[in-house]
Order: C-alpha cells, then sequence, then structure tokens
C-alpha cells in the first residue's frame, strides 16, 4: 500500500433540485489498495458519492481525480472502474459465461484470450461449474459471486461495490464478507465500498468513513471509529451505546468533569469539549461498564443504577439499568463462570474508566 | 411409516387411492371456477365461436345446387362434360321437373345467383326460365282436359291420390275452422302404379298445404303432375287394371289413349328459352357444384377455378385475390415495422420518466383510444389529401411544387400513415409495461464494464425488451391484416385490403361462400404466422406486462 492518493475527491458537493446538497463540501482521498467502506443511513449520501465516482451522477462543483487525472468529464464506460450493484445486475439473456465475456468483448480482446480470462475469474469465486447456467438459475449468493466475477474480470484497479450483500442471508453475507476482503487484499485493488450494515463495515474495512447528512462525520481505521468516535452521530451509529447528558463541570489532566442533568458527577474524557460551561453527551460502550466495585479505581466517580431487565444471550449477558433518570442504560457482560446475574429490582453502583467515557457534542 | 416399501399407487388414509381422493377435494373449487366463467364462456362460444365454425363451414358448404336441382344433378353423374355433346333428353327432363318446383317454391332465383359466381349470366338464365318452364307441361294438361272433364278439377285429383282417411279428414276440416290443415297422405300402393305422377302430386299437396299455406281442396294442380301422368301411363303398368280408387275408370281410359298424345321435347323447349341451355359451359358448372361440398370458394379464393377437368389458374386480367393476400401482408408488415420505429423511443421515454410526467404522457398516447376510429380516420382524409394540411404546409415552405403535390391518401401510402397511426398505441403500451420492468441497473452495468452507450443499448437493454417488441407486433400485425375501416376510408384502390374485398363480398356481391373463404385463409394465415413466431421467437417471450 502505497500512500499516494489513487481516488480523491476534493470539495465536491451534489445537489439534485438545485435546492438542497446532498454530498456537501467532500474531500477524501485513498491510496492504492485500500479497502475503503462508506457508511451511513440511507439519504446519507453515500451511494451518490459512489455514482459520482462510477460516472453516472456528475458532481455539481468539485474535482474526483483518479491517478492524479480528473474524470470528471470522462464518460463511465472510460473510467475502467469495476462495479458490483446491490440487485447484482446480471444479464438475464446472457449465460454466465457471456456475461463474464462482456466486458472483454467490448475491450476486443480475443476469443482464447477471453475464455482463459472467465475461467481464471469463475475458479477465483468457486464458480467454475456454473459458466453455461443462466443468472436466473442461481441462488442469491452465486448471482453475487458471480457480479463479482464479472466486475473483476477485466482487472479494474478500482472496484465499486453498492451495497453488495444487502439481498443476503445473514450466514451467507458472513462468508462473502471474508471472501471479498479476502480477494481485494489478494488480487490488490482497492474497494471503495457502500453499505449501511455497521457490522459488514467494520469487519471488511482498512478504512470506514461514517457518512451523514451529506459529510463525512468521521473516517478512520474500524477499531478507531468503534473506540473513539469523535461526535455522538459516530458513537451512536457504530455500535451500541449509551448517552448520558449533562454540563461540564471543568476539564484538567487531560480529564473531563460532567455534572448530569440528574446532578450526579461523573469522569469522562474531553473529545468535542473545551470548557466549563458547555453542554455535552457522553458516551460509554455498554461492555466498558463496570458494576464490581473491585474492579474499578478507588477515586473512580460512581452511579447508582437499578436493574431493569436482564436478557441472557448466549456468549453474553445483556442487561437494562434505569441510570440518572434514563432507562434505556445497557451493559454487557461476557458469559464468564464467575460472572454475577443481575436480578430486575436490584440495586447497584457502576463505574468506570475515564478514558473509556467520551465527553462528545451536545 | 412403510413409503418407502409401498409401491402401488398412494393411498389416502381411508383406503382410496390419493389421486382420487385429492380430484375429489378439488372438484368442488372446480366446479365452482367454471361457474364463474360460465357466462363468459358461453357468450364467447355463442358470439366467437360459433360464428367462426358457421363461416368455415360456408366456405365448402355447397348443398344448394343439389338441394334445388336433385334430380338433375343425380342424373348428370353419368354426363361426360368433357364430350362434345349436351346432356341427354332425360336430364332435361329431370330440369323440368326441379326448376317447375324451384320455381313454385320461388328458389330458382336463390340458386340462380349462386351459380352467377361461378358462370356470368346464369342468374337471368335462371329467372328467365322460371317464368317459362310452368308452361312447358301444359301441352299434356290439356290433353288430359281435352280427353275427360274429369282431369279438370283439382277435387278430382285430390280423391285419386290422397289416402281415404286424409280424405274425410281434409272433408271435414273444410267446413270447420280449425287451425291445422289435415297433412296430405298419399294413396297406399299407388306409387308403385303412378311413381311419377305420386312423387310430384305429393310434393305439390306438401308444398301447396305447407309453405304456400292454401287450401289443398280449392288448390289448382300444377301441370307438373299431368306430365308425370303421361309418363307414368305411357309406360302402361301392371297394376292400373287392378286399381281400385276415385277416378281408376278415368285413370284406365287415359292410359289407353296416351300413346296418341303430343308429347313435349324438352330439350328444345329449353333451348326455346334461352340457347345457353344447350350450351355446355351452364351444364358443366352445373355438374362441377354438383356435390354437397366443394373446393371452389377456396379455389376462388387463390385466383383459381374449378373446372370439370380439375382446378385452373384464372386468366391473368381476372386474378385479385392472391395479389391482395400479399399486399395485405405486406402493408401489415410495413405498419409493424413503422409502429415499432416510432413506438420504440416513446415507450423508452416513458418508462425511464419520473411517474408523474409519465402517466401525463401516457394520457397523450392513450388519447386515441378515446377518440372515435372514424373520426381519427376522416381526419386523416383531411390531412393527406392533395388540397390537405400537410401538403399545404409543404408546398408554403417549398419543399414541393404547387403543381405536383403528394398523392398521399387513397393509395398504399394513406393506408400505411393512417393505420401506423391508429395502432401506435398497441405497440407503445406492451413495449411500455416490458421496458418499466427493465431495471436502470443494467444499463449502468454494462456501462461500467466499458460498453459505450450504443453496445449497452444493443447488447443489454434491446434483447430484454424483444418480448415487448414480440408482444406489440404480434398485437398490431394480426390487428392490421383483418383492419377493414381505415383503409376503406383512406385506401381508395390500391391501399385496401383483403378484409375490404371480405366485407364486399358479405354486403353487395352476397357471395358469402367466397368471403368465408377468404376469411378461413386469413384465419389459417394469421395462425401459420402464429406458429412460426412461436417456432422462432417463442411465444413465452411475448410479454404485455410484468
Amino acid at each position: 500500500m502505497n500512500n499516494e492518493a489513487f481516488v480523491e475527491f476534493e470539495r465536491v458537493q451534489k445537489s439534485y433540485d438545485g435546492e438542497n446538497l446532498v454530498v456537501k463540501d467532500l474531500n477524501l482521498s485513498l491510496p492504492k489498495g485500500e479497502f475503503l467502506t462508506m457508511l451511513g443511513p440511507s439519504g446519507s449520501g453515500k451511494t451518490t458519492c459512489l455514482m459520482m465516482l462510477a460516472g453516472f451522477e456528475t458532481a455539481t462543483h468539485g474535482d474526483i481525480r483518479l491517478n492524479g487525472q480528473s474524470i470528471n468529464n470522462i464518460p463511465p464506460h472510460k473510467r475502467g472502474i469495476g462495479m458490483v450493484f446491490q440487485n447484482y445486475a446480471l444479464f438475464p439473456h446472457m449465460t454466465v459465461a457471456e456475461n463474464l465475456s462482456f466486458p472483454l468483448e467490448v475491450r476486443k480482446i480475443g476469443k482464447s484470450e477471453r475464455e482463459d480470462k472467465i475461467k481464471v475469474a469463475l475458479d477465483r469465486v468457486q464458480m467454475g461449474n456454473f459458466a453455461g447456467r443462466r443468472p436466473a438459475q442461481l441462488s442469491g449468493g452465486q448471482q453475487q459471486r458471480i457480479a463479482l466475477a464479472r466486475a473483476l474480470v477485466f482487472e479494474p484497479e478500482l472496484v465499486l461495490m453498492d451495497e453488495p450483500l444487502g439481498a443476503l442471508d445473514k450466514q451467507l453475507r458472513e462468508t462473502l464478507q471474508f471472501e471479498i476482503t479476502h480477494l481485494a487484499h489478494e488480487l490488490g485493488i482497492t474497494v471503495v465500498y457502500v453499505t449501511h450494515d455497521q457490522t459488514e463495515a467494520l469487519t471488511m474495512s482498512d478504512r470506514v468513513a461514517v457518512f451523514d447528512d451529506g459529510r463525512i462525520q468521521q473516517l478512520a481505521p474500524p477499531d478507531k471509529l468503534y473506540e473513539e468516535p469523535e461526535n455522538s452521530f459516530v458513537a451512536q451509529f457504530i455500535g451500541e451505546n449509551n448517552t448520558l447528558e449533562g454540563v461540564v463541570k471543568e476539564i484538567k489532566n487531560g480529564s473531563a468533569l460532567v455534572q448530569l442533568d440528574d446532578g450526579s458527577l461523573i469522569d469522562a474524557k474531553p473529545i468535542n469539549v473545551s470548557k466549563p460551561g458547555e453542554r455535552t453527551r457522553v458516551s460509554i460502550r455498554p461492555e466498558r461498564v463496570e458494576y464490581n466495585k473491585d474492579r474499578l479505581r478507588a477515586d473512580a466517580h460512581t452511579l447508582s443504577a437499578e436493574v431493569l431487565e436482564f436478557i441472557y444471550m448466549g456468549d453474553i449477558f445483556r442487561t437494562r439499568l434505569r441510570v440518572a433518570g434514563r432507562d434505556d442504560f445497557v451493559i454487557k457482560t461476557r458469559n464468564a463462570p464467575d460472572q454475577v446475574r443481575l436480578k430486575p429490582g436490584q440495586q447497584i453502583e457502576i463505574g468506570w474508566l475515564a478514558e473509556d467515557c467520551r465527553a462528545l457534542d451536545a | 411409516m412403510s413409503d418407502s416399501t409401498h409401491t402401488g399407487p398412494m393411498l389416502a388414509a381411508d383406503g382410496t387411492t390419493l389421486k382420487s381422493s385429492l380430484n375429489r377435494a378439488l372438484r368442488r373449487q372446480k366446479l365452482r371456477a367454471l361457474m364463474l366463467i360460465a357466462p363468459l364462456l358461453i357468450f364467447v362460444l355463442v358470439t366467437f365461436i360459433a360464428p367462426i365454425a358457421d363461416m368455415l363451414f360456408r366456405s365448402v358448404e355447397n348443398q344448394i345446387v343439389s338441394d334445388t336441382l336433385p334430380r338433375t344433378t343425380q342424373m348428370l353423374g353419368d354426363w361426360d362434360a368433357d364430350a362434345a355433346d349436351i346432356p341427354a333428353p332425360q336430364v332435361f327432363e329431370a330440369l323440368y321437373v326441379d326448376m317447375f318446383i324451384a320455381t313454385e317454391r320461388k328458389l330458382h332465383t336463390r340458386l340462380g345467383s349462386r351459380l352467377n359466381y361461378e358462370l356470368t349470366g346464369v342468374s337471368s338464365l335462371f329467372r328467365k326460365s322460371g317464368r317459362k318452364v310452368e308452361d312447358m307441361g301444359e301441352v299434356y294438361q290439356d290433353q288430359f282436359e281435352d280427353l275427360d272433364k274429369f282431369w279438370k278439377k283439382g277435387a278430382n285429383l285430390n280423391a285419386l291420390f290422397g289416402a281415404p282417411d286424409w280424405q274425410a279428414a281434409q272433408a271435414a276440416w273444410d267446413t270447420s275452422d280449425k287451425k291445422a290443415q289435415p297433412k296430405f297422405k298419399l294413396r297406399s300402393g299407388l306409387e308403385t302404379v303412378l311413381p311419377q305422377a305420386s312423387e310430384a302430386f305429393d310434393v305439390y299437396a306438401r308444398f301447396t298445404q305447407g309453405e304456400d299455406g292454401k287450401n289443398l281442396s280449392k288448390a289448382k294442380p300444377w301441370a307438373l303432375i299431368y306430365s308425370a301422368l303421361y309418363n307414368d301411363l305411357v309406360a302402361q303398368p301392371a297394376g292400373l287394371a287392378a286399381l281400385d280408387a276415385p277416378g281408376a275408370d278415368e285413370l284406365r281410359a287415359a292410359a289407353a289413349r296416351v300413346g296418341d298424345f303430343d308429347t313435349v321435347d324438352f330439350t328444345a323447349a329449353f333451348k326455346k328459352i334461352d340457347k345457353d341451355w344447350v350450351s355446355q359451359d351452364v351444364w358443366r358448372v352445373i355438374k362441377t357444384y354438383s356435390p354437397r361440398f366443394t373446393n371452389g370458394y377456396f379455389l376462388n379464393s387463390i385466383d383459381m377455378k374449378k373446372t370439370a377437368d380439375g382446378p385452373q389458374m384464372r386468366a391473368e386480367n381476372e386474378q385479385l385475390y392472391i395479389k391482395l393476400f400479399i399486399r395485405t401482408l405486406f402493408m401489415s408488415l410495413v405498419i409493424t415495422g413503422s409502429c415499432i420505429l416510432l413506438g420504440y423511443p416513446v415507450a423508452w421515454i416513458l418508462a425511464n420518466l419520473p411517474a408523474k410526467t409519465a402517466n401525463l404522457l401516457m394520457i397523450l398516447v392513450l388519447l386515441p383510444f378515446w377518440t372515435s376510429l372514424l373520426v381519427r380516420t376522416s381526419a386523416w382524409k383531411v390531412m393527406l389529401q392533395q388540397q390537405g394540411v400537410i401538403n399545404d404546409t409543404l408546398v408554403w415552405l417549398g419543399l414541393v411544387a404547387d403543381d405536383s403535390r403528394l398523392a398521399l391518401i387513397n393509395n398504399q401510402t394513406g393506408t400505411i400513415i393512417a393505420m401506423t397511426h391508429i395502432l401506435l398505441p398497441f405497440m407503445i403500451l406492451p413495449l411500455f409495461s416490458v421496458m418499466k420492468t427493465i431495471p436502470p441497473s443494467y444499463l449502468r452495468a454494462a456501462k461500467s464494464l466499458g460498453a459505450t452507450n450504443w453496445t449497452a443499448f444493443w447488447r443489454v437493454y434491446f434483447p430484454q425488451s424483444v418480448p415487448g417488441i414480440g408482444a406489440g407486433s404480434i398485437l398490431v400485425f394480426i390487428l392490421s391484416i383483418g383492419y377493414y375501416i381505415t383503409p376503406e376510408i383512406v385506401g381508395g384502390t390500391t391501399g385496401t385490403f383483403i378484409s375490404n374485398r371480405i366485407a364486399y363480398h358479405i354486403s353487395s356481391s352476397l357471395n358469402w361462400g367466397l368471403a368465408a373463404a377468404l376469411g378461413a385463409i386469413l384465419l389459417a394465415v394469421v395462425l401459420g404466422l402464429y406458429w412460426a413466431y412461436d417456432r422462432i421467437v417463442g411465444i413465452d417471450n411475448v410479454k404485455l406486462g410484468g
């Protein structure tokens, strides 16, 4: 992976109706070989970005560069970008082999070379025996594999995937997630992947761009995104999250003291707050909450909580608490032999490490 | 369960076979379904299947000749149509009998019109002969009446030929006011003694009582009976001596004298009516069309004629129908082609516009449907004529000189323009509904794979829209092949279809058999094309939507 920008968005804006911006001032650059996921709720502008990159939409303003060259005025068929669509878009009137042959034929590649490439591409997705079938004779997972093979068969350096696994069931999705990442790394291709499934984004990507309201809210590797969300939207959107609201009392030594709306005090790491008196939203991951006093630091602030619900989920326990006047506070504990199973109605004290608790924008 | 070892049919819980048990369970459902479609089924049977069956039957049916001239056609069986001579005198005598009866029943003109389709002039020949044939047998009637006053009175003949119980019933009816006249019954045994006269009298009596609705007691016997009686008596029948009936004596007296009667030469008599009767042409036509079923109409439909020597091509200047069929097919193809060319882009735009705009445009497409066909066609007449809107515009633009205005109507151009316009919605609608189901992502996929706009369209979009083209083409082609009103109005002479000819035969020339044969051929052509289409494109590839 080199760090030279392969795909670049510079101050890109897009509007469909001339009144509202779907994409607002997008700046993004990714190096060759990276697997970047655009993640966001529907209407956040992520698919529009992908379509602009593919050439099916034109940017209202700004520059999109591929390999250092502006592609704003290059028609889609000359961009040489592979694309996998959500509904596969396999041509129903052609066999699997003909589908794969199509991009090679329009590139005027000779017959024998075509056949070799098709064979390699099909074997790569373990579909070597299906060359003569029609798309309608294949299952969803098989069709997706063929769509992938077709997007790769002409050896593009950049492949775009628009929610390719959206229509598949959970298990198949997980298998294909693994296969796609594997293939991408093996071939060294650059992938821009669009999804609204955060698990998919976290497990597959080198970096994830979280979209909301036409902007990238955070662009970071999965672990950083999960553990160090930069604003409350990202914290909410990625994974499960507990939110408490309050006012910053003081900030010192890289730690903030936050007074919650019910008056209780907690420690947090200041991220988007700078001075006392600011309102803030404090975010704590459910698995970082501790209720075993022995494991908490002696000077840590604790909150009293009432157990509302205990859910057994196999590998973990999920317990819902009432904390600081909110009853949607969730903690997750591992199903370990020594783990205490809380009972509804029980009163407990909860706490956490100050660095796990992030004071974000209100 | 022991299903794996069970080899016979699957059994239901009560031991009957599963199949019959299932059938029983489904029977109610099927019956209910049948009840629901019954009104439509009956309607279709009565208004569609039955007329088509009747039409197909009419195209080969030819019973009128043998029904009207039963004796003549039978006698003609021995006549060699190739020989130079006209049929034997017996045939003319049979013709006299048939014609006499047909004239009384007023059927001779219908037969005349029927045979006139095959040979012009027969119609007037029959009409003329009908008027004169009644007088032909009067020679015999006069001689019988001269012989004995007995033969003058119809009542005497009734007494001679009628069965005694009928005579009693008739006499009772004469004085009562009951409605139904007792049906005539022939005196038993008489038909062996006087075969021809009995038959003639029987026909006469039944006709008088039945079709004519007159009182037989007061009717005047046909001259035909006397000529038949003469024939019977000349043969000096053996049973005559023993005959016991009122008038048997007079009969025997007449039998003794008939040898001296003046006879009628029927051949000469018919020749006197019209010398066409001694021409072979008339007789050949009668013989050729004697059978109860004929392929003559079909031969006519393909410009051939049925002759005694078998089917022959008509003369060049009489040929019409093959040319018309070919023209109909060719013009239907042109119309279908122009509908595809004009309709495809429209359907594409409709399918790719936002729903709101597409609906508005769809209304414009459908608008012609809500306007009367006649109005639309007449509008084209206004538009296309030499002093019409289009020519005026072209002249005004200077594209066409004023003295060489384009002939856009009363020819093939007019028919093609007007029919393309009228049938266009039938092409656009199936195309639109098929295109609506093609997701735009296919085109995007093709482009992302490196295809130019044209390649993406031609190799990806177009093949998927072929079912729509197929459905639209079948609709337009089959509709246009049988179209009538528009070619009639704007087609002139060179732009008319076979359907116009069919309509002419149905309503003007009244040659329904020929119209039916033309229709049957048209039906066969459509079915044949449908079959070919199924073989080439596959009928599964036709989609009207979804």
